[in-house]
């Protein structure tokens, strides 16, 4: 790995007089620079989606498995009877840390964003819900549901499975659709500045074939095509991930209330993160330059 | 240092060369000449390894042409100074800087070299027009950068192909004289060449042996030269 590091270093640094050898190019150039900096920009946002979406299925996964609701539904005049027998079941249940009946002001609001604020739902045969909250080992649900059944026939446990699994499930493909995002903007990147190489390689081709008159090895003729096209995407790169950024930073700041798409931002030492993205259209670059441009050295004759 | 043997080269539409010998010891001096088309620069590229051989041998400074990589062929071609008769200058770099790309690509110190480089430049007259871009230069000063390039890195071997065809007579005595002085250093020196007139100029200067090609066959030119 150290060998690698000196050696892309000692190309990138080494012999400024074999840059000279090719011609500064026009627009092609500012392609190179325009482009990277574009792909840099859409893969810190593929970077901030895949960690919001990681966050969000941690964040999920945590929550909701820690908790848990006991609906009960029956007869009015037997409500508070079974409530409070579920209460007295969830009580003696080894793996429940706690549990509490909810008021109806917090039922109400957790109605409203459906029902709207003014609706009279102590009119409507609204369950009672009680809140569970388990310990780190968990409760039997299968034992509490039998337990239940017998002392308090209206109760229901809902310990959020059905709900979790496709939650976190989506989270995850959010997450890994990140990733491949940010794989498919690296292999785009790498084609288009091969492209580019190819472009410039076809386009100096009397360069070359005066290097090779004064007797210029393939390598030396490559590498100031590598350093130059290097150089230039790890610019545009390095330019548009600091643009992501500055985006990034500027979107509104997560809350509950509007939870996902306001949590789009970086949290801690992932700001660090896309600081990386430079480096990896840098060695993308370097790599797909080379390859283009000894493959054509080694075409020409 | 170059020879060929029994060398035939083929475009695809029959053989220009055919059956050619030639042996360029150190320190020889020879022209090669014949009509255009004759093949004089195939022969040329032949020498330095731009082009294979269809059939035969040619060996650079002792390795078979044909089994050399391309870095091996760069590699030799640092012991070969070549002056085209179109020069092929990188026209964006000043002309001290292309007369400089031996060294440069060859990974020597420019600045260790700078005195020589001076000194070079000095030689073929050059110094005042160091800092010109080739295509500022006239068609003498452009074939004298050529040759400065060519013998920057002090090579064995120069071949020259139809240096003097764009330069007017003057400047083509004075190349001329260039070239023999180098041969005088103990350089091997081949010049093709369609100017009897340059061939007949430098046989009083020095011992040149004159090959010419006729009917895809290299001879030796005779007396009506």
């Amino acid at each position: 790995m150290k060998r690698w590091q000196e050696y892309i270093w000692l190309r990138l640094t080494g012999d400024a007089q074999s840059d000279r050898v090719v011609p500064r190019a026009g627009y092609s150039a500012w392609l190179v620079v325009f482009t990277a900096g574009a792909m840099a920009f859409l893969a810190v946002f593929a970077l901030a989606l895949s960690l919001a979406a990681g966050r969000l299925a941690d964040r999920w996964g945590a929550e909701l498995a820690r908790t848990s609701t006991v609906r009960i539904s029956a007869p009015d005049a037997q409500v508070a009877a079974q409530t409070s027998a579920a209460l007295n079941v969830l009580k003696t249940t080894p793996g429940v840390a706690s549990a509490r009946a909810l008021t109806t002001e917090e039922q109400a609001a957790l109605l409203q964003p459906w029902l709207g604020a003014d609706l009279p739902i102590d009119s409507l045969p609204i369950p009672q819900l009680i809140e569970v909250v388990e310990t780190s080992e968990g409760y039997d649900a299968e034992g509490l549901r039998l337990r239940l059944s017998a002392e308090a026939p209206g109760a229901v446990l809902d310990d959020h499975t059905r709900w979790r699994r496709p939650l976190i499930t989506a989270a995850n493909r959010l997450r890994s659709l990140g990733i491949v995002s940010m794989l498919l903007i690296g292999l785009a990147t790498a084609a288009m500045v091969m492209l580019a190489a190819n472009a410039a390689l076809a386009a100096n081709a009397q360069i070359i074939r005066v290097m090779r008159l004064v007797g210029a090895r393939d390598i030396y003729i490559a590498r100031a095509f590598v350093r130059r096209f290097t150089i230039r995407t790890f610019g545009g790169a390095f330019a548009g991930t600091l643009a992501a950024m500055l985006a990034v930073a500027l979107l509104p700041r997560a809350t509950d209330d509007v939870g996902f798409l306001t949590g789009l931002g970086f949290v801690g030492f992932h700001w660090l993160l896309p600081l990386l993205v430079p480096m990896f259209a840098a060695i993308a670059a370097f790599w797909a330059t080379r390859t283009a441009a000894l493959r054509t050295l080694g075409r020409l004759t | 240092m170059i020879e060929l043997r029994d060398v035939a080269y083929n475009y695809g539409g029959g053989d220009l060369l055919s059956e050619i010998t030639l042996k360029l010891p150190p320190g020889s001096f020879h022209f090669l000449t014949g009509p255009s088309g004759a093949g004089k620069s195939t022969l040329l590229k032949l020498c330095y390894g731009e082009l294979l051989a269809s059939a035969g041998s040619v060996r650079i400074f002792g390795d078979e042409a044909s089994e050399m990589d391309r870095d091996a062929v760069a590699l030799a071609r640092r012991r070969i100074g070549v002056v085209h008769q179109d020069c092929q200058f990188l026209d964006h770099l000043p002309i001290t800087d292309n007369v400089a790309l031996p060294l440069t690509v060859s990974g020597r110190d420019r600045e260790a070299e700078e005195q020589n480089l001076q000194d070079l430049l000095t030689w073929v007259g050059l110094t005042d027009r160091a800092r010109a871009l080739p295509p500022q230069l006239s068609g003498g000063e452009r074939q004298r950068a050529a040759l400065a390039r060519a013998i920057i890195t002090s090579p064995d071997v120069i071949l020259a192909d139809e240096p003097t065809g764009n330069i007017d007579w003057e400047m083509s005595l004075r190349l001329l004289s260039l070239l023999v002085e180098l041969n005088k250093m103990g350089k091997t020196i081949l010049i093709a060449t369609h100017d009897l007139n340059l061939i007949r100029s430098a046989k009083s200067q020095v011992n040149a042996r004159v090959l010419r090609i006729k009917n895809r066959r290299l001879q030796l030119a005779g007396a009506d030269l």
